[in-house]
């Protein structure tokens, strides 16, 4: 019978209750420990079509009659459009609708005998305007969409841009993020938060770290820009192809903005080429295509140029972090507290920066205050654990500043302050194994007396260390439909997206395991929601433990049918059938291919279906990690060099140990950019971007790679649905960037408290050392 | 205009000013050949252009006549199509076939690379997904 419950869900650290409805007994959990398919390395089952350029991105979309779109972007960071004078735009080769600003001005006299003259394309574009492009007239950062021109090639849609006479007032722009929380220019309101008595536990403490740190904006650049391919079906349907990680919310919200029925739209995405957390939603290109092939009954285009994917397209934010951390002699923390900016920009939100603070440690005395600033910036997006990645830098650093002022280990540190059930509500955790990653991190920690050794000229070595905490639990619903035909292959189906996690990979090898067959029986489809049921969001690492356990129920549903149809066929008691590498097989004595079975079927097919079931009650179920980072810097130049990265991670049951440690390592390369290289620059008086290109931003090469070791705990949460994993694509990094610095210090003595750590910002640091150790050195002595 | 594509003599228009990726993939029905930053700086756009890696997004079509292009679809059987494959030097795979075409270049001229000359070589090719290691391990370990 179905039950209808209430649960927690979680996206991203924003937890909110909802309904499920629970139709299945639970399954039990597997066993801990790799099993015969799940817990075993697999390549990808999708890796031949996307190494030989087979695999279909929204990139290689091409639809008979496609129009191209171009957009105008404000290259101001705050303006006002006065008028748009469209008429030279219009009568460009190529270009068959033009899409304004709602408040625009009407188009000139001989647009509108354009109009008469071609009532198709044009004319409607002009007639009816922008009805729900998002389309401004008051750009407030530098990408804001102002107009958009569809045309029969690229080439002609850009050149027809430029001849839209725009009449530009620019405005003063706001981009300082402290003057914006001053002056109460706020994208959400000022989030408090505090425990015990802040004051008194700074009282009662041996030694105060007080420090600033800071992290900068960067920029996602998935190597696929944002881009959507939308077609009509006469008035009422839509099929939108789209670089998506949540292809239900794009039909949701596509739906919202067209007043069509869900079921009306039909949202596309077979492959996506990386996301990172900015192509959780339909962003204004998808609705400008959409719109464009509204008004010109043509299919049509628009996607974004890596110039303008790193203007328009979303951002990790900079932040401030203005922290106080007091401990006792013996290591007790007694108070940690901070003030923090998120610099959030036009739009966004403002992630939870102090999330790390309150939750990691045990600490009784905690007090926080997080403000998002509302600038001339282009609009944040989450990238891969936002707030988290910052706040983890701030805290963790600040951890091993108040471990070098108390002249303990900080790897003791952090294990005198282990936090037993949440802090923040004292929940019990549904499964926490951080102190085994303390136990695991003691040989790589233990390199260090080695590693320091290696100093050598200007070369300083040193290792560092950082804890990591997070999400992603997942949560429902998420569902999967399973097929088996007569030839006893398996069709997964459910309409997910695979964003290069490795998810087609991961729910082959649950369904393979489960139903008891051969890994290469088994085929995942996903990607368009025309085909299979509703599937969670690929972010806030939730794809692997909403949707495996959805995969894992109806891979049970199938195996039942079949073995009881077996029972049958074969005349033999039931509670003795089981499937093992697609053959049934009874009490370990005889044995039938699959095969024999689903011959009968002819045409028929043996269906399954199954839910994610609810999150656990009352309980937090959280992600935890160590890394322990070993760095070379030379002193005379800032030059840093990460040469080893050992990462241990609490995950709950690993499903693909190759894919996951490819995870990890992504993760951690990712997060070497940050810490090191990659910077989104603005000029500090216009906000103009100045790293559009990936040759002004810097991302991590190949060269860059240090030799990374990845351990999993790898022990299900016994607490978590019928699967116990949990996300992996966040927590890897999240501590990096705290690692690399915590070994800097190690190495040179140099608080480095901003990233990236340029060779600028590691001169500076040397130098503050430097004078620190003089005025110590030269102080009268006692 | 002709081309000498993956052995095969391809016949097209092209205005002046095409570049050879857009000609690729949009002309020929060649779109294994990604384009991601359309100005030389990714990689990901690489073919080979008599052997050599060439970023075809910055190359113009009319420059090329009468030499022969390489694509990933001209390399589907190549070993590091296996060695990529097993090593799971890809997560989205956008940056994927460019990177076994440079690959590619790379272990023709140089059969057994050392690290050092794999990362000199690769560089260019970018991967945000950070796939670097494996992507090491596949060029080294391509005849295995």
């Amino acid at each position: 019978m179905a039950r209808l419950i209430k649960t927690e869900k979680e996206v991203e650290g924003q937890y909110s209750e909802t309904w499920v409805v629970v139709e299945e007994d639970v399954l039990d959990q597997w066993p801990e420990g790799p099993r015969g398919i799940v817990g075993q390395p697999a390549a990808k089952v999708d890796g031949y079509e996307r190494a030989r350029g087979e695999a279909r991105y929204t990139a290689d979309v091409q639809l008979p009659g496609m129009l191209h779109a171009a957009v105008l972007r404000s290259p101001y960071a705050h303006a006002r459009v006065r008028h748009i004078d469209v008429a030279k735009a219009l009568d460009a080769p190529g270009v068959r609708g033009v899409l304004l600003p709602e408040r625009a001005e009407a188009p000139p006299t001989h647009a509108r005998a354009a109009i008469e003259s071609d009532p198709g394309a044009i004319g409607r574009a002009l007639a009816e305007r922008a009805r729900v492009a998002p389309l401004t007239t008051e750009p407030g950062y530098p990408g804001h969409a102002v107009a958009a021109v569809a045309a029969e090639t690229l080439g002609q849609a850009e050149a027809a841009l430029d001849l839209l006479e725009v009449d530009w007032e620019p405005l003063e722009p706001l981009l300082d993020a402290d003057e914006a929380v001053s002056r109460g220019s706020l994208v959400s309101e000022e989030r408090t938060y505090e425990r015990g008595d802040f004051e008194r536990g700074l009282a009662e403490a041996d030694v105060v770290v007080e420090a600033e740190y800071r992290t900068q904006a960067v920029l996602h650049n998935s190597l696929e820009t944002h881009q959507a391919v939308c077609e009509w079906h006469g008035e009422g349907e839509l099929d939108v192809y789209v670089s998506t990680q949540f292809i239900w919310g794009v039909r949701q919200r596509v739906a919202e903005r067209f007043e069509l029925p869900p079921d009306k739209v039909r949202v596309v995405c077979e492959y996506m080429g990386g996301g990172f957390g900015s192509k959780n939603g339909p962003g204004d290109y998808t609705l400008i295509a959409a719109e464009l092939a509204r008004i010109t009954g043509r299919p049509v285009k628009c996607a974004l140029s890596r110039r303008d994917e790193n203007r328009a397209t979303g951002n990790r934010n900079a932040t401030i972090q203005r922290l106080v951390g007091g401990a006792r002699a013996d290591g007790t923390l007694t108070a940690l507290g901070g003030e923090f900016v998120n610099a959030v920009g036009w739009d966004g939100f403002s992630a939870s920066t102090a999330g790390p603070m309150q939750m990691l440690y045990a600490c009784q005395n905690v007090r926080t205050v997080e403000n998002g600033a509302k600038l001339n910036t282009p609009p944040n997006a989450a990238f891969r654990a936002p707030g988290f990645v910052e706040g983890t830098f701030g805290l963790e650093c600040l951890i091993d500043e108040l471990a070098a002022k108390l002249d303990l280990d900080p790897l003791e540190l952090r294990r005198r302050n282990h936090a037993e059930s949440d802090p923040v509500n004292e929940r019990d955790y549904s499964s926490k194994n951080l102190e085994e990653c303390y136990r695991r991190a003691e040989q790589h920690w233990a390199r260090r007396d080695e590693v320091r050794a290696r100093s050598d000229g200007p070369w300083r070595y040193g290792v560092g260390l950082a804890s990591q905490i997070w999400y992603g639990a997942g949560g429902p619903p998420s569902y999967a439909w399973i097929r088996v035909g007569a030839d006893a292959r398996v069709t997964v189906v459910t309409a997910m997206q695979d964003i290069g996690t490795g998810t087609r990979t991961a729910m082959a090898q649950i369904a393979a395991e489960e139903l008891g067959v051969p890994l290469e029986w088994v085929q995942v489809s996903l990607g368009d929601s025309a085909r299979g049921p509703f599937a969670s969001i690929s972010a806030g690492s939730s794809t692997t433990p909403s949707m495996g356990p959805a995969v894992r129920a109806a891979a049970s549903d199938v195996k039942r049918q079949l073995l009881e149809i077996a029972a049958q066929r074969h005349g033999v008691d039931l509670s003795t059938l089981t499937l093992v590498d697609g053959k049934i097989v009874a009490g370990g004595e005889r044995e039938w291919p699959l095969s024999e079975l689903t011959e009968l079927l002819g045409d028929g097919q043996i269906l399954g279906k199954g839910a994610r079931g609810p999150n656990p009650t009352g309980m937090r179920a959280l992600t935890f990690g160590v890394q322990v980072a070993e760095v070379a810097v030379d002193v005379e130049t800032g030059e840093v060099v990460v040469e080893r990265v050992a990462a241990i991670h609490d995950v709950g049951r690993i499903v693909n140990p190759l894919g996951a440690r490819s995870q990890v390592e992504g993760g951690i390369v990712q997060a070497i950019g940050h810490t090191l290289s990659e910077q989104r620059l603005l000029d500090p008086s216009t906000g103009a971007i100045l790293t559009p290109t990936l040759d002004a931003y810097k991302l991590p090469t190949i060269a860059d790679v240090p030799e990374i070791v990845t351990e999993f705990v790898d022990v299900p949460d016994p607490h978590l649905t019928n699967l116990g994993s949990k996300g992996l694509g966040e927590p890897p990094i999240i501590p990096t960037a705290a690692a690399i610095a915590n070994a800097i210090r190690d190495a040179t003595g140099a608080d480095v408290r901003s990233v990236p750590v340029t060779r600028e910002e590691m001169l500076t640091a040397l130098a503050r050392a430097r004078e620190r150790r003089e005025e110590t050195v030269g102080a009268p002595s006692a | 205009m002709e081309l000498r594509v993956n052995g095969e003599l391809r016949r097209f228009d092209a205005p002046v000013g095409r570049s050879l990726a857009e000609v690729l993939r949009a002309d020929l029905g060649l779109p294994g050949t990604k384009i991601a930053c359309f100005e030389g700086h990714c990689g990901a756009c690489t073919v080979l252009l008599d052997g050599v890696p060439t970023l075809s997004c910055i190359t113009l079509v009319h420059t090329v006549e009468e030499r022969e292009v390489t694509t990933i679809e001209g390399l589907r059987d190549h070993p590091l199509v296996d060695a990529f494959v097993r090593e799971d030097a890809m997560q989205c795979g956008f940056c994927t076939p460019g990177q076994i075409v440079s690959g590619a270049a790379l272990v023709a001229a140089n059969p057994e690379p050392t690290r050092d000359e794999i990362r000199h070589a690769m560089a260019g090719n970018l991967c945000r997904c950070g796939a670097y290691r494996n992507i090491e391990e596949a060029v080294s370990t391509w005849r295995d």
